[in-house]
């Protein structure tokens, strides 16, 4: 129980949390958009790579870590655009292209760093995002530093969710981003193009999914290695259904998620020497696994999810 | 003028000769502009491919021993898609079948050769078949997406063998190295050739390949997978049993991955280790899909894989090119034979006057 107290109480754990939530924010909106607008994007574990590794290739090239965020955000959007030329304007199997999406993305990562930095031995390293203080609150004993002394990514991760739960709800926009994904005849009959609101969607989603990726190489960690995605992107494909492609929900759910993650972490410390590591690791996808399970029976999925629209059809 | 498009009842063999053809075709042209970034010449590392994957006797033997693997995954990713199964869980189904191999087949069992070879791969194919069964399952009870689910469960077994190799699984004679005790030499695949690495699995994978192929043209069973895979509803109402046929994918989909599994061990490693398959289950993938989900095209597409990453390891030797331009080949391969799909299901009809105003 002493462990436990001691875990729960230190405002380091709640700080990690929020880190570990961060990538998974970034993902899971990202997929949440791009399915709400009726186009499942298994694209976007190759698009975490590909952001991952352009974002850090152009900072470490003098981009600057913003400029490295524009980048890994227009990377994201070209793969976007890529899924949306294939499954959306051919209407070719979502699952397909987005698989041969994230094989591309991942593969032409890993090609441009190899081909970048031919003689390399240990990873690069850059100078990432530092915790920035917000006066008043990140000196707030406690909460200071275990919700406010995180770098910015984070802060924006968080502001990407009121934005897009704003769009989403309160805007024409957002409705006919909702519409085309539940009844796309609906949005037709009113004269938008279906297509134009699924291209749209789906490259906007995939610059977020993007970030997902940079806020690994430039805020969690300094350097690019292989494989350091590992999964991620695939864990946001299961948060999406767990939070009803709802934001608020989504936020939440990413947030539980690195609670669960950052206790892992922490328990293995204490009872490591008793149960093998890899036990700990598995974790994190049997547990998405679990939420998936759980609440897909009354998952209400996006009615138009996975249907090509050809323009002028009828059913 | 404007054009519409216009469904194929089906397609001619030739037109999808054809599509296959420019796919190759078009992914190469793609694959000239990573070349030149890199700063090497196409048609070098064209021909250094080419040469390394089929050059000589060794090299063949290379191509065709990496094949194998592939083989068997791509035949499981046909067979599930033609259900609309979506298993992409291969790699974690070839490592539960190759953790398998090695649990029944490293000393626990002592049998001749002519009983222990099918023990041991009868023992992975069950396994993998299971590890595939449970997503079913969970997509028929649950309604759980089977994708997601495969997906993640590549990971949980990847950790799982880790573990094991690294614990319990152990070889104390590894010098430290985690990797598994080593497979009775029963139970190990013996060599097509001497002194070349190609093996029986080459001979199972092509077996299964021509099984897989009757079992789609000549049985109810493949008659109950073309009716579940087109239309799962209009299925469901004719009588066929939708639930019980996709499990019996499951099984063989899952089953021939957890082969792929035996066959890198008792063919090629002699033992398990975390790093056994380099991602064959995802390649199979792109295998499958360029074989149009033919068992037979499967073959094919399986030696043409092969041979791009045998092929390109030898290029990036000679040339510095980084071998990861194999990877883009795949991939590419993939996007551009899924794009080839689109004429194979359209016709595209140009016409002079405009389209009637209906939804315009």
């Amino acid at each position: 129980m002493d462990v436990l107290l001691d875990i729960f109480g230190s405002a380091n754990f709640w700080a990690a949390a929020i880190r570990i939530a961060t990538p998974l924010i970034f993902g899971v909106l990202g997929a949440l958009i791009c399915e709400r607008a009726g186009v499942l994007n298994l694209g976007i574990e190759g698009i975490f790579v590909a952001g991952a590794m352009a974002g850090w290739l152009a900072v470490y090239l003098g981009a600057g870590l913003w400029g490295g965020v524009l980048v890994a955000l227009a990377t994201g959007a070209t793969f976007g655009l890529l899924h949306a030329v294939l499954a959306v304007i051919l209407g070719l199997s979502q699952h397909v292209s987005g698989i041969g999406i994230t094989l591309l993305a991942t593969s032409l990562s890993y090609f441009t760093y190899r081909t970048a930095l031919p003689t390399v031995t240990s990873p690069p390293r850059i100078v990432p995002f530092q915790p920035v203080s917000i006066p008043g609150l990140s000196d707030l004993p406690f909460f200071g530093p275990a919700l406010f002394q995180q770098t910015p990514l984070t802060f924006l991760a968080l502001a990407f969710v009121a934005l897009v739960a704003f769009v989403l709800y309160r805007t024409p926009l957002g409705l006919a981003i909702r519409a085309v994904g539940d009844n796309p005849a609906s949005v037709e009959a009113q004269g938008l193009s279906v297509r134009g609101l699924r291209i749209g969607a789906v490259v906007a989603g995939s610059a977020l999914m993007a970030l997902g990726g940079a806020f690994l190489t430039m805020s969690a960690f300094d350097a690019f290695f292989f494989g350091m995605v590992n999964g991620r992107g695939w864990i946001c494909i299961a948060l999406v259904v767990f939070a009803s492609w709802q934001p608020g929900k989504a936020l939440l759910g990413a947030l539980l998620f690195g609670a669960f993650d950052a206790f892992q972490i922490r328990l293995q410390a204490e009872i490591g020497q008793v149960v093998p590591g890899q036990v700990f690791l598995m974790l994190p996808y049997l547990l998405s696994i679990v939420a998936l399970v759980l609440v897909a029976r009354r998952a209400d999925y996006p009615r138009a999810l996975l249907q090509p629209w050809f323009k002028g059809q009828r059913h | 003028m404007s054009f519409r498009l216009e469904a194929r009842a089906d397609a001619s063999i030739a037109l999808k000769l054809l599509v296959s053809l420019g796919a190759g075709l078009a992914a190469l042209l793609l694959v000239a502009i990573p070349v030149l970034f890199a700063g090497g010449s196409p048609f070098t590392a064209y021909g250094l491919i080419i040469q390394g994957a089929f050059g000589s006797m060794f090299a063949l033997s290379e191509t065709l021993n990496r094949a194998t693997p592939l083989i068997l995954t791509g035949l499981a990713a046909a067979v599930a898609f033609r259900a609309r199964l979506w298993n992409i869980g291969a790699e974690g189904q070839l490592y539960i079948g190759a953790l398998s191999a090695v649990l029944v087949g490293s000393g626990l069992l002592q049998m001749p050769p002519m009983l222990l070879i099918p023990t041991v791969m009868i023992a992975g194919f069950v396994a993998g078949g299971l590890m595939m069964i449970i997503p079913t399952l969970l997509k028929q009870r649950f309604g759980a997406d089977e994708v997601v689910i495969t997906l993640l469960l590549n990971f949980v077994v990847i950790l799982l063998v880790q573990m094991l190799v690294e614990g319990p699984l152990k070889d104390p004679l590894s010098m430290g190295w985690p990797q598994s005790v080593p497979l009775l030499a029963e139970a190990k695949f013996d060599k097509l050739v001497p002194r070349l690495r190609m093996h029986w699995g080459l001979v199972v994978g092509v077996a299964a390949a021509i099984l897989l192929w009757v079992l789609v043209r000549k049985t109810v069973l493949g008659f109950e997978i073309k009716a579940v895979g087109e239309n799962r509803a209009a299925a469901r109402f004719a009588g066929i049993p939708v639930d019980a046929t996709m499990l019996k994918v499951a099984l063989i989909s899952g089953g021939l991955a957890g082969l792929a599994g035996v066959s890198e061990v008792a063919g090629v490693k002699g033992y398990l280790s975390a790093d056994l398959s380099p991602g064959f289950g995802y390649s199979g993938i792109v295998v499958a899909m360029l074989a149009g989900l033919s068992p037979v095209g499967t073959v094919f597409a399986a030696v043409f894989v092969a041979a791009v990453f045998v092929g390109a390891d030898s290029m990036s030797r000679a040339t510095g090119i980084s071998n990861y331009l194999a990877d883009l080949v795949v991939a590419l391969s993939l996007l551009c034979v899924l794009i080839g799909g689109f004429f194979l299901r359209f016709r595209i009809r140009y016409e002079r006057a405009a389209a009637p105003a209906a939804g315009a």
